[in-house]
């Protein structure tokens, strides 16, 4: 059956993807723009850069490098070339080998250590892509049933209307992917506060319950703004569950923290980071997600360098001013007296249609490029 | 007239949510009866849809997002001043 399964890209580490992807990954800032030329030529490649990769120590240095790892190893990536500098701290080799470890074509070089400056760094670069690209062209879609699949719940710019319309519509269809054997992750721990009580409770063993409420022994629960409260938000509850209505009703399998992927099992997972929308949907496609959901009320423009971004708007207003930057117009529920099921079934077909390779809108628009890091 | 806007998220649920202002008076259409809304409603602010007594639990998203702190009648308002998280203690004054 069709509705039970999707055409996508199978991986020498038993993953699959839903894009076919060349990364071009920079492993400091003093290699940005040359990654991004070599990007630039190549179909299907796309530069991944960030403002790090020298002077960093600790916990901002693992950050650094165990992100870009992960984004570099999502299964929606055919093959990754890293390029240094040469004199930074983050070594492109230790994160090629890191990459490599996905089992995928991965090739890194230094651009002190190519004769010729940056234009002869460029054109290595372009030369190591193209064979990526013809190796990736030749690689067909198969069929595969949604357990391949892990999705991310992000929501951002969110209003009065994001936990009446579209966080409920994207929790059904979570719900819907866990139930025929796929994984959601779901982030930005502290909109938990209000819910600890109610989230534990849904945890499949006591182990996992802990882990839930352990963050909590050190913030309150307590995250309404007056603005909130003014909104009709009357107890910390209340909000806490307009936000994890994203992630429907399943039982939670485990906890990761920033920087780890689910376990082996699949269902519906938290994720420990701070919830601010770019880090935590970079941290989504770090942790293996190949598909995320974006839900908000006041609207926001980005997506993601390696998974398809699917945005879900539920304000009236927001969807006329931005309509061309949203996927699905939740506000129906609001003005056309559409039902959260009805949008429901619009997203779940959508959210097949991307895997099977349609486009979302941030990727027509090539809104792809920007990521973000907790610390640095 | 035009149709009233609210949302009940679930069907444990013992309050509904307006998606635009409702008018004190208004007739709400729910799936099996018809209930007058007592109070202004404003745009993302509940109202009961059946009677709640003092001490009962509120029900949105199927979950108990708090306790009435008195009773409260079908088509009353509900917020702070007449429910309080049963979760954590908090200052409810904004």
């Amino acid at each position: 059956m069709m509705d039970e399964g999707f055409l996508g890209y199978f991986r020498s580490n038993g993953k699959v993807g839903i894009r076919n992807k060349i990364v071009v990954i920079s492993s400091v800032v003093c290699a940005n723009t040359v990654a991004r030329r070599v990007a630039e030529k190549i179909d299907n490649a796309i530069a991944i850069t960030h403002p790090h990769g020298c002077g960093q120590s600790g916990r901002n240095f693992s950050n650094t490098f165990n992100i870009l790892a992960g984004l570099g190893s999502n299964p929606n990536v055919y093959g990754a070339l890293v390029i240094g500098l040469g004199c930074e701290n983050l070594f492109s080799i230790d994160l090629a080998d890191k990459i490599r470890e996905s089992k995928k074509p991965v090739e890194s070089f230094n651009i002190q250590d190519v004769k010729g400056g940056t234009i002869g760094a460029i054109e290595k670069g372009i030369d190591i892509c193209k064979g990526f690209d013809k190796e990736a062209k030749e690689l067909k879609r198969e069929f595969f049933n949604f357990s391949h699949i892990t999705l991310g719940l992000e929501c951002g710019g969110s209003d009065a209307t994001s936990g009446l319309t579209a966080n409920p519509t994207l929790g059904i269809v979570s719900d819907k992917l866990v139930n025929l054997g796929g994984t959601s992750i779901l982030p930005e721990f502290a909109e938990w506060g209000g819910a600890v009580h109610l989230l534990s409770k849904r945890a499949i063993n006591e182990e996992v319950a802990e882990k839930i409420k352990e963050p909590f022994k050190r913030f309150s629960g307590e995250n309404r703004s007056p603005g909130n409260i003014a909104g009709g938000l009357s107890t910390p509850e209340e909000k806490s569950l307009g936000n994890i209505a994203k992630a429907g009703k399943s039982p939670i399998q485990g906890v990761i923290k920033y920087t780890e992927k689910p376990g082996e099992i699949n269902g519906l997972w938290l994720m420990i980071e701070p919830g601010l929308d770019v880090v935590s949907m970079t941290a989504l496609a770090a942790a293996g997600a190949n598909i995320i959901v974006f839900t908000t009320g006041r609207g926001t423009p980005f997506g993601s360098p390696v998974a398809p971004v699917i945005k879900i708007c539920g304000n009236p207003k927001t969807c006329e001013y931005m309509a061309n930057n949203f996927d699905i117009d939740a506000s129906k529920i609001i003005t056309n007296n559409k039902t959260i099921e009805d949008i429901s079934v619009l997203l779940w077909k959508k959210l097949k249609d991307v895997c099977n390779g349609e486009k979302t809108i941030s990727e027509t628009l090539g809104f792809e490029e920007d990521i973000g890091f907790w610390g640095g | 007239m035009n149709k009233i806007k609210y949302v009940i998220i679930d069907s444990k649920d013992n309050c509904g949510t307006a998606l635009d202002k409702i008018p004190q008076d208004a007739k709400v259409d729910l799936v099996n009866k018809t209930i007058k809304i007592n109070n202004v409603i404003p745009l993302g602010h509940k109202f009961a849809i059946m009677n709640i007594k003092k001490g009962s639990y509120i029900i949105k998203y199927g979950e108990v997002i708090g306790v009435s702190t008195e009773d409260i009648s079908e088509g009353d308002w509900i917020h702070t001043h007449n429910i309080r998280s049963s979760y954590l203690k908090v200052k409810n004054d904004g």
